[in-house]
């Protein structure tokens, strides 16, 4: 061990314990989970367009009308977008956090650095996460706003989506994001088992195992609509 | 050194040759406030049978007798058990994983045989706003001293030693403990995390106390106290990639982390707060 001191080396006011690291990694995981969630709900909707328009498009009103008549309107629809939009905020926030905070860790960096342990996923984890967010705005502008999508807003739900992944960039586009989202995943799963304080030795395998299931799942489910329509299997 | 008699190993024996040509490249910074750099030396007749602290020492007297500064470095036991001696070696911490067919504790147990004749070493220190640069390639940890002080210990009347058999402790607690208990604190795990973050270190302490029964009074106290400290120190947040444990001399296991946020959680649950 190093020498001991009773010096104090306190030189910013104590922090409380809802601003720590560990706190902002438990926002991050939490976050994380209702994402995944939602994506495996949303991968399920997009394999309705093997069902054919009519069921797509009616598929995507129910959507519209889910809760009703109990709940008017589209209000349940509102408040998936809600509580969305707040896990995504305090995902991004978290993350920014901490990215500032390992860079004032280590404002000065090494002349020769070797990676012993980690993944090609772990390591874009940062940057993958702000192409992941870049792809989200457009493709809510491609396929919910239809703002930058030939079918506009006026076309349904279907027309969109062929609009949309006839275009073999668009396709393009939606594969790299849904490739990096699949490593995100992978390693994300992991980290939040660990965050969550879940994992130990015995469980690690299986934990790893399964993160890697779920991420290859849900990348190969999200791959198969798109390139389907590419390749004119669904018209 | 004793040397067997038959051939093979003789033929090879470190006075029979010349030994190793090497150049090596190291962080040279005066002091903690000016800037430091990469410096080349050469260094002829390196023996492979010597450790690499043992290495520096020769460049230090080869500096010395050129009126040159020494380079200064942290050593202490060198026999890995200390946790003193630590820098980065090609850009692995402790030069980890380069110690062939053998388990690599500490620098001071890796050996130049792990080098060949002609290779360029990069030497530098941890890098860490936590771990300021003293000079060289010696760097201040006392911000891991300060992480034990805010609740790294157990409180006990000093006197008379109670008796072993008093406490009973399950054997796999006792194993898992010490288990973490072997950590060092030489900070390989900050150096060779990417958030430049000390979780494995205040992991690996949360552990071993909060596996025992002496442990438990402070226990909730002691993981808020010691994670809101390492954050006031200036550490990184752990992102869970692994590269501590790899790094670590005494392979402390990525399921401490775990278990360290498992009890932050349910401390800041029971309605434990970081004292200021």
């Amino acid at each position: 061990m190093v020498t001991v001191t009773t010096q104090s080396g306190q030189r910013r006011a104590p922090k409380a314990a809802k601003t720590s690291s560990v706190f902002k990694k438990v926002v991050m995981a939490v976050s994380g989970i209702i994402l995944v969630l939602y994506l495996i709900a949303h991968m399920i909707g997009n394999l309705k367009a093997f069902a054919g328009r009519e069921d797509f498009n009616h598929y995507s009103e129910w959507l519209r009308t889910l809760g009703n008549p109990a709940l008017p309107g589209s209000t349940a629809l509102w408040i998936i977008r809600l509580v969305l939009l707040a896990a995504v905020a305090a995902h991004i926030w978290a993350a920014v956090s901490l990215w500032r905070q390992a860079k004032r860790a280590r404002p000065q960096g090494y002349v020769t650095k070797k990676a012993v342990a980690q993944s090609y996923a772990s390591r874009t984890m940062r940057w993958g996460g702000v192409i992941i967010a870049a792809f989200v705005i457009w493709h809510l502008l491609d396929l919910t706003w239809g703002a930058v999508n030939s079918e506009g807003h006026d076309g349904t739900p279907f027309d969109r989506m062929l609009a949309s992944f006839q275009n073999p960039l668009s396709v393009a586009f939606y594969a790299i994001a849904v490739i990096l989202v699949g490593m995100h995943l992978r390693h994300g799963i992991w980290s939040a088992t660990q965050t969550l304080g879940q994992s130990n030795r015995r469980r690690e395998v299986t934990v790893n195992y399964a993160a890697t299931g779920i991420a290859t799942v849900l990348t190969l489910g999200f791959l198969l609509t798109p390139f389907s329509i590419l390749f004119g299997l669904i018209d | 050194m004793t040397m067997t008699e038959d051939g093979p190993r003789a033929a090879t024996a470190p006075h029979e040759k010349p030994g190793m040509r090497l150049t090596l490249r190291i962080w040279r910074q005066p002091d903690a406030s000016s800037r430091g750099k990469m410096v080349d030396y050469r260094l002829d007749d390196v023996s492979p049978d010597m450790s690499f602290l043992e290495m520096l020492d020769v460049l230090n007297e080869q500096l010395i007798m050129e009126g040159q500064d020494p380079v200064a470095f942290d050593h202490d036991c060198r026999e890995g058990i200390c946790g003193m001696c630590g820098v980065m070696i090609n850009g692995r911490a402790h030069g980890n994983g380069m110690n062939e067919g053998a388990v690599q504790t500490t620098t001071c147990q890796l050996h130049m045989r792990s080098f060949k004749d002609g290779d360029t070493i990069d030497i530098e220190p941890w890098r860490a706003t936590p771990f300021p640069v003293i000079k060289d390639l010696a760097v201040d940890r006392r911000s891991f001293d300060r992480i034990i002080q805010a609740g790294g210990y157990i409180s006990v009347a000093t006197g008379t030693a109670p008796e072993a058999h008093a406490t009973p402790v399950p054997k796999k607690d006792a194993d898992n403990a010490f288990d973490a208990a072997t950590c060092i604190g030489c900070g390989a795990c900050v150096a060779a995390c990417p958030n430049a973050s000390s979780m494995l270190f205040t992991a690996a302490k949360v552990t071993h106390l909060g596996l025992l029964p002496q442990g438990q009074p402070e226990r909730n106290d002691r993981v808020v106290n010691m994670v809101s400290q390492q954050d006031r120190e200036g550490f990184g947040g752990c992102t869970n990639i692994g590269e501590c444990s790899a790094a670590c001399p005494k392979g402390i296991s990525m399921e401490t982390i775990s278990r360290l946020n498992h009890d932050l959680l349910g401390a800041l649950r029971a309605g434990a707060r970081p004292k200021s």
